[in-house]
């Protein structure tokens, strides 16, 4: 036992070291892009890890080049509404799921399930007919509204309210309080950890859409950022750093926002894999 | 009225907002797809007309998707299983109570907050046989073509990037699963005089077993739908060796492009691939998963 405080130190060495081993290779990546993108076009040669020159003018050129002040833009709009949609639908669905009794809600659960079965990427061939028969190529509604309504939402909701004292409902009934009110004043309160989670989600997956916008913003005013992107890397591909800079202005508001929302994240990303 | 009507009309309120726009692009477009994809169409998109079911055989026998079927599911057998084992190996490594910890969970979880078109632009940066630091490090092939236009080497130089895209979720998937793991369990292998080695494989990674699951699915079905990294880093090239089953239907370069016929055929097969695939990873994990409480 004496001896094992000595050898206890070294192994925590030996933790920190392989830590800062894997950080290094996890943010190489990382770091050769931000070097790239501060560094002027006739540098970019030069020193490629380390800001041995620095510069704003490249990022300056990406965010011109690629109209991605335009592309932020219309990334948050549709993101916005794909989150607070995906909210409000989730929440009466699973409402209606986990409290409320109608012919069929077993059968009309499973298909909800069903659709989780449906990769994405088998609906776009069609939904791009869908959604340009409806006259929608290049608009917001275009680009959110495949994604208005989620069966991965619903079903997490549902998890939660279902989980709620079935005395609840009915102590609220003596009060008076009807459905809406029910679900306004106890069930949403009761399930806002699990809401924030699904909001983050939703938000996330709406900004990270790549093969949708590409197919639906044909004209480049209707670009997301990720779809501006490829834009810009396919119209300037001899400018590699021009590119990477882009991509910095890009992947910048995202670190941001996972940042301030962890929690949240871990919560919606383990909500599958772990209970409680 | 009994209780059974009397919530009819709220339930049709709350549930039609769902319902419509699951339908509408959900469900309607792949009963379509399936239609479809039975139809023969000519080389423009044209004049598309109904000729049997022998489409789907037909598809599924050309040699353009066999190739795309087996660039996928290389693919997926390159990612996954080296995806899930870095991440546990992440998770474990970082699973200490040490003075800033959290700064390396951070670390550790950040590639999860890039989007697949910002990872590919990074890996395309590094690559680039004309700037990219690890074309230079790595040379010989990676300076000339460069590895992403090299047959041999670009589907692994995609999959390279697309694990470390991934490793964040698995970081943090498998972390949350090593927190739910009760510490009474190390604690009786302790004294039963289990090692190191004995107590991962014999506590941790068996108690992982659900989380492994849910990650192992997750991947998968990533690896299966990826079609950004096809699109940026490879453009399905060289000679087809980087068309996945997705770049197959949607890439700009794919020989099918314009044919909605043989677009939605290939897109109602990927869908019969996952199901299939999703059936069988349940049923063969499922045996062997211990579900802890």
């Amino acid at each position: 036992m004496a001896t094992s405080a000595a050898s206890r130190r070294w192994r925590t060495a030996g933790r920190y070291a392989l830590l800062v081993a894997v950080a290094v290779v996890v943010l190489f990546p990382i770091w050769v892009m931000l070097v790239g993108a501060f560094k002027p076009g006739n540098k970019v040669l030069q020193d490629p890890l380390l800001p041995t020159s620095v510069t704003l003018d490249t990022l300056r050129d990406a965010w011109r080049d690629g109209k991605l002040g335009r592309a932020l833009v219309n990334s948050t709009i549709v993101a916005l509404i794909v989150t607070v949609a995906q909210v409000v639908t989730s929440v009466l669905s699973a409402y209606a799921f986990a409290f409320l009794r109608f012919p069929g809600r077993t059968l009309l659960f499973a298909l909800f399930l069903a659709t989780l079965l449906v990769p994405f990427e088998a609906t776009v061939v069609v939904n791009r007919e869908t959604v340009q028969d409806l006259g929608w190529l290049n608009s917001f509604q275009g680009l959110a509204v495949p994604f208005l309504a989620t069966a991965f939402g619903t079903f997490l909701v549902r998890q939660v309210f279902l989980t709620l004292p079935k005395d609840l409902r009915e102590a609220a009934r003596m009060d008076g309080l009807g459905h809406l009110g029910f679900l306004r004043e106890v069930a949403v309160p009761l399930a806002r950890p699990t809401l924030g989670a699904l909001a983050l989600f939703g938000f996330l997956a709406s900004w990270n859409q790549y093969l949708w916008p590409t197919v639906i913003s044909t004209d480049d005013d209707w670009n997301t950022v990720q779809s501006g992107l490829r834009t810009l890397s396919q119209a300037q591909i001899d400018r590699p750093n021009l590119v990477i800079a882009g991509t910095v202005i890009v992947a910048l508001p995202i670190f941001v926002v996972l940042l301030v929302f962890q929690r949240q994240l871990v919560r919606g990303l383990t909500a599958g894999a772990v209970k409680g | 009225m009994s209780r059974r009507w009397r919530d009819l009309p709220f339930a049709v309120a709350f549930l039609a907002p769902s319902l419509l726009i699951l339908s509408a692009f959900v469900l309607y477009p792949l009963g379509r797809a399936v239609w479809l994809g039975h139809q023969r169409c000519d080389a423009t998109g044209a004049n598309c007309r109904s000729n049997g079911w022998d489409q789907y055989v037909d598809v599924f026998r050309s040699e353009e998707f066999q190739q795309a079927l087996g660039v996928t599911v290389r693919f997926a057998l390159l990612t996954v299983p080296v995806g899930l084992a870095l991440g546990i190996a992440l998770a474990v490594l970082a699973d200490k109570h040490l003075r800033g910890i959290g700064f390396f969970r951070t670390v550790f979880s950040s590639t999860v907050a890039t989007s697949v078109a910002v990872a590919s632009l990074m890996w395309f940066f590094l690559l680039n046989p004309s700037v990219g630091v690890l074309a230079d490090w790595i040379g010989g092939v990676a300076k000339n073509p460069g590895l992403l236009r090299d047959e041999d080497t670009a589907l692994w130089a995609v999959a390279v990037s697309s694990i470390w895209a991934n490793l964040g979720f698995t970081f943090i998937v498998v972390t949350a699963g090593l927190q739910s793991i009760p510490a009474e369990l190390y604690e009786s292998a302790r004294v039963d005089g289990a090692g190191g080695w004995t107590r991962f494989s014999n506590v941790t990674l068996p108690m992982l077993g659900p989380t492994l699951l849910f990650a192992g699915v997750v991947l998968t079905s990533r690896a299966f739908q990826a079609y950004g990294e096809f699109d940026l880093l490879t453009g399905g090239g060289p000679n087809g060796s980087t068309t996945s089953l997705t770049y197959l239907v949607y890439g700009n370069n794919s020989i099918i492009k314009n044919n909605v016929g043989l677009q939605a055929a290939v897109a109602v097969l990927l869908f019969v691939v996952l199901i299939l695939l999703s059936a069988l990873q349940i049923r063969g994990v499922e045996r062997r998963v211990h579900y802890g409480n």
